[in-house]
């Protein structure tokens, strides 16, 4: 089976003023299609560099990054994005934020369809109610449902999730994860979630890709298995495992932990 | 009181006490008129001349805005060539402080020379020069510091620069160009009246300072400060509710 996204082999490296910085250094990641992958990793390891590579901004020094079988040389209008942090218009109400996409996009929805999607997306995350309200009359956690929103009006195939939640206090990130949930079971799509939180990366997504320190490459996979949306299962002895095979690695990725035989 | 009524009535208030206290002022220190005008010196100023103030105040008014509004078109294309590109911020920057800094009194002749007779495009010319630094300023900090997240969010769809440009960064940089435009505004006022003062046989409120200080009128000459600063309220306003039109998403309300 084809996978929806696939990054082979990409290497890429910044350059500063002090020279070359390499921050990806042969990064291998596949996405099938509905699949959902959340990528950890130590802090200023790539993971950034490695969304704006899957959505076209940038171009690797080498390798590539095909999505549905082609090869990305540019942005493309099947991408949906959301970043930590939720880069609402504030001269605009909820509503036309989230419309935002559609007058960028070709589309062949009317200007009533568009309202409707939009309308329908805000009250699929419990925003109805807000639409006509402005970004700043919005707490944290609704500011980033609204840029969830935005992100899947235009219905792309690929969502790329940059730490949305991580500016959230714990209790907004847990209701966001719920929420994510249900929005994916109402609107398909494949996705990538850059993390840095192990327990999100396990409740959210199906695999987990550890990357290495900087620079990256891809240090070890987790493959999650579905256990249903409720948040207790977070507490059951399978997840604490898996929490601290996770965190052994990200141990091992910052170079505080030796690697164990056969983990990778 | 209702918020609409209180909003006039506060300023107004203001300017009465302001008015009985300059009144209050000047009577108590027993100052001639030379020395300084009071407000009642003023009323007779006012209505001798009244013919005069209203063809004066409209010569300074109309080249005032017109200054301006070279001032807006300018400093705006400057400001975008500024904030776009890191080679024109850094290539420009000297130059505009270093032209900022030169006093504009010392223009003046220079350009009265320059364009001899010529003095309505003189005094355009100096309302134009004294204002656009701060327009072009705000404009080049504002898109430059806009930030990438808000770029991105347009480019991953295949926008273009000219899109992200009409919906995102100029937006986002309005409040800051309102701001530059309030300081540009009284900026231009006193561009138009050195050149109407210092140019002979001038025209405008600067040119009828000028002869109440040949005539030694001085109720005129403080009627003229007064008109001028009448005149600067009434454009400050009008930004101000140009602002609260384009701008008036970026006004919180307080509480």
């Amino acid at each position: 089976m084809t996978n929806l996204i696939e990054i082979k082999g990409v290497r890429h490296a910044y350059q500063t003023p002090s020279g070359r910085l390499p921050v990806l250094d042969g990064l291998d990641v596949a996405v099938p299609e509905g699949g959902f992958v959340a990528v950890v990793g130590p802090s200023g390891c790539g993971k950034s560099t490695l969304t704006r590579l899957v959505a076209g901004l940038m171009k690797p020094d080498e390798g590539e990054v095909w999505l549905h079988g082609e090869k990305v040389k540019g942005p493309r209008s099947t991408v949906g994005m959301a970043f930590q942090n939720p880069v609402l218009l504030e001269w605009r109400s909820i509503l036309k934020n989230v419309m935002l996409p559609l007058e960028i996009v070709p589309t062949k929805m009317g200007r009533k369809e568009q309202k409707e999607r939009a309308r329908y997306l805000l009250g699929l995350v419990g925003l109805e109610g807000f639409e006509d309200k402005r970004p700043s009359e919005l707490s944290g956690g609704m500011r980033q449902r609204a840029s969830l929103c935005r992100a899947l009006v235009h219905k792309p195939e690929v969502l790329i999730l940059d730490e949305p939640f991580g500016a959230l206090d714990a209790f907004t990130r847990e209701d966001l994860w719920q929420t994510m949930q249900k929005v994916k079971e109402a609107e398909p799509f494949t996705g990538v979630l850059i993390t840095h939180d192990l327990r999100e990366s396990i409740y959210l997504a199906d695999q987990v890709v550890v990357l290495s320190g900087r620079p990256a490459r891809t240090q070890y996979v987790l493959d999650v298995p579905d256990r249903g949306h409720d948040i207790e299962q977070l507490y059951t002895p399978e997840s604490a495992e898996m929490l601290a095979i996770l965190r052994h690695q990200i141990e091992v990725a910052q170079g505080r932990a030796p690697a164990e035989e056969g983990a990778a | 009181m209702s918020p609409r009524l209180r909003k006039i009535a506060v300023p107004l208030a203001a300017v009465v006490i302001f008015l009985i206290l300059w009144e209050l002022l000047v009577w108590a220190m027993g100052w001639p008129n030379y020395k300084m005008a009071s407000p009642s010196d003023l009323v007779p100023a006012f209505s001798r001349y009244w013919e005069l103030f209203l063809v004066m105040g409209w010569q300074t008014l109309w080249r005032t805005v017109v200054g301006l509004i070279l001032a807006i078109i300018v400093g705006v294309a400057i400001g975008m060539v500024m904030g776009f590109s890191r080679t024109m911020r850094e290539a420009l920057y000297p130059l505009l402080v270093g032209f900022n800094a030169i006093p504009k009194a010392t223009v003046v002749p220079i350009v009265a020379l320059m364009f001899v007779g010529a003095h309505d495009f003189n005094t355009v010319l100096i309302a134009f020069m004294i204002s656009f630094f701060p327009i072009a300023v705000s404009i080049s900090i504002g898109l430059s510091t806009l930030e990438p997240e808000y770029r991105d969010i347009l480019r991953a769809l295949g926008a273009s620069q000219s899109t992200i440009f009409w919906k995102i960064a100029l937006p986002k940089t309005l409040p800051e160009f309102f701001g530059a435009l309030k300081v540009a505004v009284t900026l231009a006022f006193i561009g138009t009246n050195l050149m109407e003062i210092v140019s002979p046989h001038g025209r405008g409120l600067g040119a009828l300072f000028d002869s109440g200080k040949t005539n030694s009128d001085y109720p005129l000459m403080f009627a003229v400060l007064i008109a001028l600063a009448a005149l600067g309220i009434l454009l400050y306003y009008i930004v101000v509710w140009l602002e609260s039109i384009f701008a008036g998403w970026a006004e919180r309300t307080p509480g």
